[in-house]
């Protein structure tokens, strides 16, 4: 009897192992999720050098890989570090950012449709944008700013608005949508009075796309990656904790309030830079956690294998893109959200059937 | 296992009756005041939880027993007074450093999808881990040791959705046990569950109580459970203590009218010896009533 209750124990916590060294430290790894993490990072690894080998001058993968060692001729080091290299790591940037700023509200609100795209970051990010290109005519550093103004003040705005001793799940999902209703309204009054060249650049803007992304925008991006997820994931811990609901957390001794406001700023600042950067690409912060969480099995809010789904989706998504229509022709944003769509009625059916809706 | 007292701060002793100076005991409450934004609770209450005692708060709905639990285990900020815990007020103190004092087992708690008895357990052993922490043998041993106080090792390796009501609240409990804390708080731990399942969570809890010298404070809503397995029991009414004291003592008609506004008796359980309360028959109830109906009027003429 003793000897089998052991063995379910350990056959319980299956494919967790823990890392203990003599001076007391230990690590708590789940096998399963570290293999995940680290296969979607050669598919994104892999799908961008495959990416940066596409379009009109078509350059093989070993060449791609010889050139990014600095060891390629000259022209292709031109087109692969100049032109191709930017656009392919603010793809990987962006989709790493929505993917983990998607499992982070999804995990705080602690519902699969409180993500990014549902509360009305991207429109809020949109409408921003769009005030500088109808109403100022602004460059494109005044529509990237102008569109992290907007994602910050809708972030800012649905968190106040849904502040009642700590934001809930559903009210955050329903003022969401509420603010992502108006917010849309305002977008389609600024198209409606902006002129036909403004418009087009603007419907261009609307869609995401990576195009002509080059240096400047994967600084930023960087920068406030290289900031944010180590903060976020430091933090993880916490937030697994208040998946149990904010009383056994507190009770547990994580201080829920202040981590809580913590992950939304990170959440809202990465989507929002994101959403700068490349345009609201739709639905890779709402499938990029559910996807990872099905690959991992485990319960948690799964964020490195989110922010490692998001970069392989969308840089994907967009070597899908151009391979099928060519450079230029599709914006990453219609592949992401045909994609994403379809999954979002899945997600909205399997929910209603489990009652949860 | 308890960590070493620090001297206890002079109290200020003040006029107000209800002021009980808290000199020994680890947990107390003095003279709080407790609202939900303006909606007062209850005011000027102070209570102790003896040490070592197995303590029930009773009262009728809406008497702020639930309150005062979740202002005990510091989950509700007191808009006056504070609550002590070995002498500090325990909002100042460091998070993690109450939760290894103590536990509280709340009414609202969701098991995430897909999560294992095992797993779910090992998540009270948070506030004994750090990032370079994160799982030590000592952990293992305590999840395993709560997970078999608790009856539900056989279960370990079963998902937590797929559980009944009674196995769920085991496992919750086995958390909370993971948590090793001196104090638990349990917030209606009984709630939603058939009866042999009730007296399964009460016989638990009076295990860990007697065996191993926890000091439980429980809400409870069934008088009759109250009276037979506290030690220590706290009648509240419109957010003000009755009674306090042992069962045995303090659990007369005369009590039970005055909190929960019903006639009754009160006899000895044939099993336990402890306080049974029989409400009156309704014909005597409503007899009694017509009675004092007269009465009134006839003292009103």
């Amino acid at each position: 009897m003793r000897t089998n209750r052991s063995i379910r124990s350990i056959r319980s916590i299956r494919s967790i192992r823990s890392l203990r060294t003599p001076g007391g430290l230990s690590l708590r790894l789940d096998v399963r999720a570290v293999a995940v993490v680290a296969l979607l990072l050669l598919a994104a690894l892999t799908a961008s050098v495959v990416l940066i080998g596409t379009g009109d001058f078509p350059i093989p993968a070993a060449d791609v890989l010889k050139t990014l060692l600095g060891d390629g001729n000259a022209g292709q080091e031109f087109i692969v570090n100049e032109l191709r290299l930017p656009r392919v790591l603010v793809g990987l940037l962006v989709g790493a950012s929505l993917g983990l700023g998607g499992a982070l509200f999804q995990a705080i609100s602690r519902n699969p449709l409180g993500s990014p795209d549902v509360l009305g970051l991207g429109q809020g990010a949109t409408a921003g944008a769009l005030v500088m290109i109808v109403l100022f005519s602004g460059s494109a550093t005044q529509v990237t700013l102008g569109a992290l103004a907007g994602g910050l003040a809708t972030g800012f705005a649905i968190y106040l608005l849904a502040w009642k001793r700590g934001v809930h799940g559903y009210r955050l999902v329903l003022v969401g949508i509420g603010v992502s209703a108006i917010v849309t309204a305002v977008n389609g009054y600024l198209l409606t009075v902006s002129d036909i060249i403004d418009a087009a650049r603007a419907v261009v803007w609307m869609t995401g796309s990576l195009d002509g992304r080059d240096w400047e925008q994967v600084w930023p991006l960087l920068g406030l990656c290289a900031v944010l997820v180590p903060l976020v994931l430091a933090n993880a811990r916490g937030l697994r904790m208040m998946e149990m609901g904010d009383d056994v957390s507190y009770a547990l001794g994580v201080r829920v309030e202040r981590v809580r406001l913590l992950l939304m700023i990170a959440a809202v600042l990465l989507t929002a830079t994101a959403t700068a950067a490349a345009g609201p690409v739709s639905f890779v912060a709402l499938t990029a956690p559910q996807l990872a969480r099905r690959l991992t099995r485990s319960p948690g809010p799964n964020l490195l294998p989110s922010l490692c789904m998001g970069a392989a989706l969308l840089v994907t998504a967009d070597w899908v893109s151009q391979r099928t229509f060519g450079a230029g022709q599709l914006p990453v944003g219609v592949v992401t959200g045909v994609l994403g769509g379809v999954y979002l009625l899945w997600l909205l059916v399997t929910e209603r059937k489990a009652g949860r809706i | 296992m308890s960590p070493q007292k620090e001297p206890l701060p002079e109290k200020r002793g003040t006029a107000n009756e209800n002021t009980r100076r808290s000199t020994v005991n680890r947990l107390s409450a003095e003279n709080v005041t407790l609202a939900y934004d303006q909606r007062v609770i209850a005011e000027e209450l102070s209570v102790e939880i003896p040490d070592n005692s197995f303590t029930v708060i009773v009262g009728p709905n809406a008497c702020g027993k639930s309150t005062l639990l979740r202002a005990l285990s510091r989950m509700l900020k007191p808009s006056q007074g504070r609550v002590l815990l070995d002498g500090q007020a325990i909002q100042s103190m460091p998070a993690k450093k109450v939760a290894r004092t103590l536990g509280l087992l709340p009414q609202s708690s969701i098991a995430p999808d897909g999560i294992t008895v095992a797993d779910l357990v090992g998540r009270g052993r948070y506030p004994h881990q750090g990032i370079l922490r994160q799982w030590s043998t000592e952990d293992e041993r305590v999840v395993q040791e709560s997970m078999t106080q608790t009856g539900v090792a056989e279960l370990a390796e079963r998902y937590v959705d797929e559980l009944s009501g009674g196995q769920r609240q085991r496992v919750w409990i086995a958390m909370a046990l993971a948590q090793q804390t001196p104090l638990l708080l349990l917030d209606e731990p009984t709630t939603y569950l058939d009866i042999q399942h009730q007296i399964d969570v009460l016989d638990l809890c009076a295990e860990l109580h007697e065996e191993q010298g926890r000091t439980l404070v429980a809400v409870l809503h069934d008088l009759n459970h109250a009276a037979r397995y506290a030690t220590h029991l706290v009648a509240l009414k419109g957010g003000r203590i009755i009674a306090e004291g042992a069962p045995g003592d303090i659990v007369t008609a005369e009590l039970v009218e005055e909190v929960f506004g019903l006639r009754c008796q009160v006899i000895d359980d044939p099993e336990t010896g402890t306080p049974l309360v029989v409400p009156a028959a309704r014909k005597a109830r409503t007899q009694t009533r017509t009675d004092l109906e007269k009465v009134a009027a006839t003292e009103a003429s």
